[in-house]
Protein backbone atom coordinates (compact mmCIF):
# COMPACT_ATOMS: atom_id res chain seq x y z
CA UNK A 1 0.00 0.00 0.00
CA UNK A 2 2.81 2.60 0.89
CA UNK A 3 4.68 1.52 -1.86
CA UNK A 4 2.07 2.44 -4.32
CA UNK A 5 1.06 6.20 -2.05
CA UNK A 6 5.36 6.62 -2.72
CA UNK A 7 5.01 5.77 -6.13
CA UNK A 8 2.29 8.28 -7.09
CA UNK A 9 4.32 10.79 -4.82
CA UNK A 10 6.89 10.28 -7.02
CA UNK A 11 4.61 11.29 -10.34
CA UNK A 12 3.50 13.87 -8.93
CA UNK A 13 6.62 15.29 -7.64
CA UNK A 14 8.08 14.86 -10.85
CA UNK A 15 5.00 16.66 -12.43
CA UNK A 16 5.41 19.44 -9.66
CA UNK A 17 9.16 19.60 -10.71
CA UNK A 18 8.54 19.94 -14.68
CA UNK A 19 5.54 22.40 -14.05
CA UNK A 20 8.45 24.88 -11.76
CA UNK A 21 10.95 24.65 -14.29
CA UNK A 22 8.39 25.47 -16.99
CA UNK A 23 7.22 28.26 -14.72
CA UNK A 24 10.58 29.70 -14.15
CA UNK A 25 11.81 29.69 -17.43
CA UNK A 26 8.90 31.46 -18.35
CA UNK A 27 9.68 34.03 -15.90
CA UNK A 28 13.18 34.02 -17.48
CA UNK A 29 11.75 34.52 -20.87
CA UNK A 30 10.21 37.60 -19.81
CA UNK A 31 12.93 39.11 -18.10
CA UNK A 32 15.24 38.46 -20.84
CA UNK A 33 12.29 40.45 -23.06
CA UNK A 34 13.22 43.18 -21.22
CA UNK A 35 16.78 43.46 -22.02
CA UNK A 36 16.51 42.50 -25.84
CA UNK A 37 16.11 45.66 -27.39
CA UNK A 38 18.44 47.83 -24.74
CA UNK A 39 21.26 45.24 -25.64
CA UNK A 40 21.44 46.23 -29.46
CA UNK A 41 22.98 49.46 -27.90
CA UNK A 42 25.90 47.33 -28.14
CA UNK A 43 25.76 45.77 -32.10
CA UNK A 44 29.62 45.25 -31.73
CA UNK A 45 28.46 42.50 -28.94
CA UNK A 46 26.07 40.72 -30.49
CA UNK A 47 27.83 40.51 -34.22
CA UNK A 48 31.09 38.73 -32.08
CA UNK A 49 28.23 36.08 -30.58
CA UNK A 50 27.03 35.75 -34.36
CA UNK A 51 30.75 34.88 -35.33
CA UNK A 52 30.37 32.58 -32.28
CA UNK A 53 27.04 30.73 -32.99
CA UNK A 54 26.66 30.97 -36.55
CA UNK A 55 29.66 31.49 -38.88
CA UNK A 56 32.00 28.71 -36.82
CA UNK A 57 28.78 26.16 -37.40
CA UNK A 58 28.71 26.65 -41.45
CA UNK A 59 30.66 24.11 -41.98
CA UNK A 60 28.51 21.45 -40.23
CA UNK A 61 25.62 22.97 -41.62
CA UNK A 62 27.09 23.03 -44.96
CA UNK A 63 28.82 19.34 -44.75
CA UNK A 64 25.60 17.44 -43.43
CA UNK A 65 23.12 19.60 -45.79
CA UNK A 66 24.96 18.32 -48.60
CA UNK A 67 24.82 14.99 -47.19
CA UNK A 68 21.27 15.16 -46.65
CA UNK A 69 20.07 16.22 -50.23
CA UNK A 70 22.27 13.26 -51.78
CA UNK A 71 20.78 10.89 -49.43
CA UNK A 72 17.25 12.60 -50.64
CA UNK A 73 18.38 12.62 -53.99
CA UNK A 74 19.33 8.77 -54.08
CA UNK A 75 16.34 7.74 -52.32
CA UNK A 76 14.04 9.94 -54.19
CA UNK A 77 15.06 8.38 -57.55
CA UNK A 78 14.61 4.77 -56.03
CA UNK A 79 11.13 5.10 -55.38
CA UNK A 80 10.22 7.66 -57.67
CA UNK A 81 11.50 5.67 -60.82
CA UNK A 82 8.80 2.50 -59.64
CA UNK A 83 6.49 5.22 -60.51
CA UNK A 84 8.30 6.05 -63.58
CA UNK A 85 7.94 9.78 -61.93
CA UNK A 86 11.64 10.96 -61.88
CA UNK A 87 11.11 14.03 -63.41
CA UNK A 88 9.82 14.89 -60.25
CA UNK A 89 12.89 14.32 -57.98
CA UNK A 90 13.76 18.25 -58.20
CA UNK A 91 10.66 18.98 -56.42
CA UNK A 92 10.92 16.23 -54.37
CA UNK A 93 13.72 17.45 -52.81
CA UNK A 94 13.00 20.84 -52.79
CA UNK A 95 10.10 20.25 -50.88
CA UNK A 96 11.37 17.77 -48.14
CA UNK A 97 14.23 20.36 -47.40
CA UNK A 98 12.18 23.80 -47.66
CA UNK A 99 9.63 22.77 -45.61
CA UNK A 100 10.96 20.52 -42.68
CA UNK A 101 14.18 19.06 -43.13
CA UNK A 102 16.31 22.54 -43.78
CA UNK A 103 14.38 23.76 -40.59
CA UNK A 104 14.59 20.98 -38.22
CA UNK A 105 17.95 19.26 -39.01
CA UNK A 106 19.55 22.23 -39.05
CA UNK A 107 18.31 23.50 -35.87
CA UNK A 108 18.65 20.15 -34.00
CA UNK A 109 22.56 20.79 -35.33
CA UNK A 110 23.05 24.02 -33.98
CA UNK A 111 21.10 22.79 -30.47
CA UNK A 112 24.39 20.12 -30.54
CA UNK A 113 26.92 22.60 -32.25
CA UNK A 114 26.09 26.19 -30.74
CA UNK A 115 23.43 25.55 -28.29
CA UNK A 116 25.72 23.35 -26.13
CA UNK A 117 28.58 25.74 -25.97
CA UNK A 118 26.68 28.58 -24.79
CA UNK A 119 25.06 26.79 -21.74
CA UNK A 120 28.42 25.45 -21.22
CA UNK A 121 29.99 29.33 -21.02
CA UNK A 122 27.34 30.75 -19.61
CA UNK A 123 27.70 28.28 -17.09
CA UNK A 124 31.33 28.34 -16.43
CA UNK A 125 30.94 32.04 -16.04
CA UNK A 126 28.77 31.54 -13.30
CA UNK A 127 30.46 28.95 -11.63
CA UNK A 128 33.31 30.88 -11.73
CA UNK A 129 31.49 34.02 -10.63
CA UNK A 130 31.86 35.92 -13.31
CA UNK A 131 28.56 36.95 -13.57
CA UNK A 132 28.11 37.90 -9.90
CA UNK A 133 31.72 40.10 -10.24
CA UNK A 134 29.63 41.78 -13.42
CA UNK A 135 26.94 42.71 -10.91
CA UNK A 136 29.18 43.99 -8.25
CA UNK A 137 30.66 46.38 -11.52
CA UNK A 138 26.70 47.61 -11.72
CA UNK A 139 27.03 45.81 -15.46
CA UNK A 140 23.67 43.75 -15.80
CA UNK A 141 24.96 40.67 -17.45
CA UNK A 142 21.25 39.98 -18.73
CA UNK A 143 22.38 43.03 -20.99
CA UNK A 144 25.92 41.89 -21.46
CA UNK A 145 26.34 38.24 -21.52
CA UNK A 146 23.00 36.74 -22.13
CA UNK A 147 21.42 39.01 -24.03
CA UNK A 148 23.88 39.17 -27.04
CA UNK A 149 24.34 35.01 -27.09
CA UNK A 150 20.46 34.74 -27.41
CA UNK A 151 20.26 37.41 -30.23
CA UNK A 152 23.45 35.68 -31.90
CA UNK A 153 21.29 32.44 -31.83
CA UNK A 154 18.58 33.71 -32.98
CA UNK A 155 19.74 34.98 -35.75
CA UNK A 156 22.08 32.51 -36.87
CA UNK A 157 19.54 29.66 -37.12
CA UNK A 158 17.31 31.06 -39.93
CA UNK A 159 20.10 31.67 -42.15
CA UNK A 160 21.72 28.43 -41.49
CA UNK A 161 18.90 26.46 -42.35
CA UNK A 162 18.43 28.92 -45.61
CA UNK A 163 21.67 27.49 -46.48
CA UNK A 164 22.00 23.89 -45.59
CA UNK A 165 18.66 23.76 -47.81
CA UNK A 166 20.10 25.55 -50.53
CA UNK A 167 22.92 23.22 -50.25
CA UNK A 168 20.84 20.48 -49.70
CA UNK A 169 19.30 21.40 -53.45
CA UNK A 170 22.35 21.50 -54.70
CA UNK A 171 23.31 18.26 -53.34
CA UNK A 172 20.09 16.65 -54.89
CA UNK A 173 20.71 18.41 -58.20
CA UNK A 174 24.06 16.43 -58.37
CA UNK A 175 23.35 12.99 -57.48
CA UNK A 176 20.06 13.01 -59.70
CA UNK A 177 20.61 14.62 -62.47
CA UNK A 178 24.63 14.56 -63.24
CA UNK A 179 25.31 10.97 -61.88
CA UNK A 180 21.60 9.31 -61.99
CA UNK A 181 20.60 10.85 -65.50
CA UNK A 182 17.67 12.97 -64.27
CA UNK A 183 16.96 15.43 -66.79
CA UNK A 184 17.82 18.53 -65.67
CA UNK A 185 15.16 21.12 -67.12
CA UNK A 186 12.99 19.24 -65.45
CA UNK A 187 14.41 19.33 -62.17
CA UNK A 188 14.56 22.73 -62.27
CA UNK A 189 11.08 23.26 -64.12
CA UNK A 190 9.33 21.12 -61.30
CA UNK A 191 11.03 23.02 -58.74
CA UNK A 192 10.23 26.04 -60.60
CA UNK A 193 6.80 24.96 -61.26
CA UNK A 194 5.55 23.99 -58.01
CA UNK A 195 7.52 25.62 -55.26
CA UNK A 196 5.82 28.24 -53.28
CA UNK A 197 7.33 31.47 -52.38
CA UNK A 198 5.51 32.62 -49.61
CA UNK A 199 4.05 29.45 -48.56
CA UNK A 200 6.92 27.00 -48.59
CA UNK A 201 9.70 28.80 -48.61
CA UNK A 202 8.18 31.71 -46.35
CA UNK A 203 6.64 28.79 -44.38
CA UNK A 204 10.12 27.36 -44.08
CA UNK A 205 11.83 30.21 -42.43
CA UNK A 206 9.10 31.30 -39.79
CA UNK A 207 9.51 28.03 -39.01
CA UNK A 208 13.31 27.94 -38.27
CA UNK A 209 12.99 31.41 -36.46
CA UNK A 210 10.72 29.82 -34.04
CA UNK A 211 13.36 27.58 -33.72
CA UNK A 212 16.04 29.62 -33.36
CA UNK A 213 13.96 31.40 -31.03
CA UNK A 214 13.33 28.45 -28.58
CA UNK A 215 16.69 27.22 -28.91
CA UNK A 216 18.20 30.51 -27.90
CA UNK A 217 15.85 30.53 -25.12
CA UNK A 218 16.40 27.07 -23.51
CA UNK A 219 20.78 27.92 -24.31
CA UNK A 220 20.85 30.86 -22.02
CA UNK A 221 18.45 29.69 -19.30
CA UNK A 222 19.92 26.26 -18.98
CA UNK A 223 23.18 28.14 -18.78
CA UNK A 224 21.88 30.38 -15.89
CA UNK A 225 20.09 28.06 -13.47
CA UNK A 226 22.84 25.75 -14.42
CA UNK A 227 24.58 24.52 -10.13
CA UNK A 228 27.61 25.85 -10.40
CA UNK A 229 29.97 22.71 -10.29
CA UNK A 230 31.58 20.64 -13.15
CA UNK A 231 28.73 18.07 -12.93
CA UNK A 232 26.26 21.01 -12.71
CA UNK A 233 27.62 22.30 -16.22
CA UNK A 234 27.81 18.76 -17.74
CA UNK A 235 23.66 18.28 -16.69
CA UNK A 236 23.18 21.92 -18.09
CA UNK A 237 24.82 21.39 -21.88
CA UNK A 238 22.88 17.69 -21.96
CA UNK A 239 19.65 19.63 -20.55
CA UNK A 240 20.26 22.45 -23.56
CA UNK A 241 20.74 19.53 -26.19
CA UNK A 242 17.72 17.37 -24.82
CA UNK A 243 15.39 19.79 -24.18
CA UNK A 244 16.27 22.02 -27.73
CA UNK A 245 15.49 18.95 -29.59
CA UNK A 246 12.74 17.26 -28.35
CA UNK A 247 10.88 21.34 -28.64
CA UNK A 248 12.20 22.03 -32.19
CA UNK A 249 10.67 18.55 -32.95
CA UNK A 250 7.55 19.02 -30.87
CA UNK A 251 7.09 22.49 -32.10
CA UNK A 252 7.50 21.53 -35.69
CA UNK A 253 4.59 19.41 -35.54
CA UNK A 254 2.81 22.13 -34.50
CA UNK A 255 3.52 24.29 -36.51
CA UNK A 256 3.36 22.54 -39.67
CA UNK A 257 -0.13 21.65 -38.55
CA UNK A 258 -1.38 25.17 -38.95
CA UNK A 259 0.64 26.06 -41.54
CA UNK A 260 0.32 22.90 -44.50
CA UNK A 261 -2.42 20.50 -42.94
CA UNK A 262 -5.84 20.49 -43.84
CA UNK B 1 43.50 45.21 -40.55
CA UNK B 2 42.27 43.84 -37.23
CA UNK B 3 41.24 41.00 -35.64
CA UNK B 4 37.48 42.74 -34.96
CA UNK B 5 37.43 43.73 -38.42
CA UNK B 6 38.35 40.34 -40.08
CA UNK B 7 35.49 39.22 -37.83
CA UNK B 8 33.01 41.74 -38.60
CA UNK B 9 33.63 41.27 -42.35
CA UNK B 10 32.92 37.94 -41.86
CA UNK B 11 29.73 38.18 -40.04
CA UNK B 12 28.46 40.54 -42.79
CA UNK B 13 29.35 37.85 -45.27
CA UNK B 14 27.70 35.27 -43.73
CA UNK B 15 24.36 37.11 -43.23
CA UNK B 16 24.55 38.51 -46.26
CA UNK B 17 24.70 34.43 -47.70
CA UNK B 18 21.96 33.49 -45.56
CA UNK B 19 19.63 35.96 -46.92
CA UNK B 20 20.68 35.24 -50.33
CA UNK B 21 20.05 31.82 -49.74
CA UNK B 22 16.51 32.59 -48.69
CA UNK B 23 16.04 35.26 -51.67
CA UNK B 24 17.23 32.54 -54.45
CA UNK B 25 15.05 30.14 -53.14
CA UNK B 26 12.13 32.46 -52.97
CA UNK B 27 12.28 34.49 -56.12
CA UNK B 28 14.44 32.14 -58.47
CA UNK B 29 13.59 28.55 -57.69
CA UNK B 30 9.96 29.08 -56.35
CA UNK B 31 6.65 29.85 -58.90
CA UNK B 32 6.98 33.59 -57.64
CA UNK B 33 5.65 35.93 -60.13
CA UNK B 34 5.53 33.11 -62.42
CA UNK B 35 2.07 32.42 -60.74
CA UNK B 36 0.48 35.33 -62.88
CA UNK B 37 2.33 34.95 -66.06
CA UNK B 38 2.42 38.22 -68.67
CA UNK B 39 -0.18 37.63 -70.78
CA UNK B 40 -3.81 37.71 -71.70
CA UNK B 41 -7.21 37.07 -69.78
CA UNK B 42 -9.81 34.40 -71.49
CA UNK B 43 -12.51 32.76 -70.14
CA UNK B 44 -14.52 29.96 -70.54
CA UNK B 45 -17.67 28.00 -68.92
CA UNK B 46 -18.04 24.52 -68.16
CA UNK B 47 -20.77 22.67 -66.87
CA UNK B 48 -18.37 20.58 -64.20
CA UNK B 49 -14.50 21.68 -63.79
CA UNK B 50 -14.06 18.14 -61.69
CA UNK B 51 -10.82 18.17 -60.15
CA UNK B 52 -9.46 21.44 -61.63
CA UNK B 53 -8.17 24.05 -59.54
CA UNK B 54 -6.51 27.48 -59.18
CA UNK B 55 -2.92 27.67 -61.36
CA UNK B 56 -3.84 24.20 -62.78
CA UNK B 57 -1.99 24.41 -66.34
CA UNK B 58 -3.55 25.08 -70.28
CA UNK B 59 -1.93 23.34 -72.65
CA UNK B 60 -1.92 23.73 -75.91
CA UNK B 61 -0.84 20.60 -78.06
CA UNK B 62 0.45 19.38 -74.51
CA UNK B 63 2.75 22.04 -73.85
CA UNK B 64 1.66 24.40 -70.84
CA UNK B 65 0.86 28.26 -72.39
CA UNK B 66 -1.08 29.36 -69.54
CA UNK B 67 -2.54 28.87 -65.98
CA UNK B 68 -5.81 28.87 -64.71
CA UNK B 69 -6.55 32.02 -62.80
CA UNK B 70 -9.83 31.39 -60.97
CA UNK B 71 -12.76 29.63 -61.20
CA UNK B 72 -16.28 31.57 -59.79
CA UNK B 73 -19.71 30.09 -59.84
CA UNK B 74 -21.61 32.18 -63.07
CA UNK B 75 -24.32 33.66 -61.20
CA UNK B 76 -27.13 32.92 -64.07
CA UNK B 77 -25.68 29.89 -66.10
CA UNK B 78 -24.76 28.12 -62.78
CA UNK B 79 -21.87 27.36 -64.52
CA UNK B 80 -17.92 27.14 -63.46
CA UNK B 81 -16.80 30.50 -65.31
CA UNK B 82 -12.63 29.57 -65.38
CA UNK B 83 -10.60 32.79 -66.07
CA UNK B 84 -7.09 31.74 -67.66
CA UNK B 85 -3.93 33.40 -68.16
CA UNK B 86 -2.12 32.45 -71.11
CA UNK B 87 1.19 34.09 -71.91
CA UNK B 88 1.41 36.76 -74.65
CA UNK B 89 3.69 34.69 -76.86
CA UNK B 90 0.30 32.66 -78.10
CA UNK B 91 -1.79 35.15 -78.99
CA UNK B 92 -2.87 34.23 -82.06
CA UNK B 93 -5.77 31.42 -80.92
CA UNK B 94 -8.72 31.91 -83.40
CA UNK B 95 -11.79 32.56 -81.60
CA UNK B 96 -13.17 29.41 -82.37
CA UNK B 97 -11.11 27.35 -80.17
CA UNK B 98 -12.37 24.83 -78.04
CA UNK B 99 -11.35 24.26 -74.07
CA UNK B 100 -11.38 20.81 -72.86
CA UNK B 101 -10.95 19.57 -69.51
CA UNK B 102 -8.65 16.85 -69.33
CA UNK B 103 -6.76 14.30 -66.98
CA UNK B 104 -3.05 13.71 -67.24
CA UNK B 105 -2.23 10.18 -66.53
CA UNK B 106 -5.18 7.76 -65.06
CA UNK B 107 -5.32 9.40 -61.70
CA UNK B 108 -3.10 12.34 -62.36
CA UNK B 109 -4.32 16.34 -62.30
CA UNK B 110 -6.55 18.01 -64.03
CA UNK B 111 -5.90 20.52 -66.85
CA UNK B 112 -7.76 22.41 -69.62
CA UNK B 113 -6.51 21.79 -73.38
CA UNK B 114 -6.83 24.33 -76.12
CA UNK B 115 -7.70 22.68 -79.41
CA UNK B 116 -7.01 25.68 -81.81
CA UNK B 117 -10.43 26.21 -84.11
CA UNK B 118 -10.28 28.07 -87.79
CA UNK B 119 -11.30 30.76 -87.39
CA UNK B 120 -9.21 34.09 -89.08
CA UNK B 121 -9.74 36.15 -85.76
CA UNK B 122 -7.73 35.58 -82.93
CA UNK B 123 -8.74 35.50 -78.89
CA UNK B 124 -8.19 38.71 -77.20
CA UNK B 125 -8.15 39.99 -73.84
CA UNK B 126 -11.02 39.38 -71.73
CA UNK B 127 -12.83 37.28 -74.72
CA UNK B 128 -14.30 34.27 -74.09
CA UNK B 129 -14.49 30.53 -75.22
CA UNK B 130 -17.94 29.55 -76.23
CA UNK B 131 -17.47 26.24 -76.87
CA UNK B 132 -16.41 23.97 -73.82
CA UNK B 133 -16.11 20.45 -72.65
CA UNK B 134 -16.64 19.31 -69.01
CA UNK B 135 -14.48 17.59 -66.84
CA UNK B 136 -15.24 13.50 -67.51
CA UNK B 137 -16.46 12.17 -64.11
CA UNK B 138 -15.38 8.78 -63.72
CA UNK B 139 -18.72 7.58 -62.00
CA UNK B 140 -20.96 9.45 -64.07
CA UNK B 141 -19.60 7.55 -67.20
CA UNK B 142 -19.79 4.19 -65.32
CA UNK B 143 -23.41 4.56 -64.71
CA UNK B 144 -24.22 5.68 -67.85
CA UNK B 145 -22.44 2.45 -68.91
CA UNK B 146 -24.63 0.52 -67.05
CA UNK B 147 -27.57 1.62 -67.37
CA UNK B 148 -26.99 1.11 -71.15
CA UNK B 149 -26.10 -2.26 -70.93
CA UNK B 150 -28.98 -2.82 -68.78
CA UNK B 151 -31.49 -1.55 -71.42
CA UNK B 152 -30.32 -3.88 -73.77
Amino acid sequence: MNAVLNSIARLGRSVLDGAQHAGSMALFAIELAWVLIPTWSRPRDILQQVYAAGVLSLVIILVAGGFVGLVLGLQGYNILSNFNATESLGVMVALSLVRELGPVVAALLFAGRAGSAITAEIALMKTTEQLAALEMMAVDPMRRVIGPRFWGAMISVPLLAAMFSLVGIVGGYLIGVVVLGVDGSSYWGQIHEQMEAWDDVGGGAIKSLAFGAVIALISVYEGCRAEPTASGMARATTQTVVLSSLAVLGLDFVMTAFMFGA
Amino acid sequence: MNVQRGVELVVGLFVLAGIAALMVMALQWSNFGSSRVAGYEVTARFDNVGGLTVKSPVKLAGLTIGRVDSIEIHAETFQAEVRMVIDDQYDNLPTDSFANIYTSGLLGSQYVEISPGGALESLEDGDRITMTQSAIILESMVSKFLFDKAKE
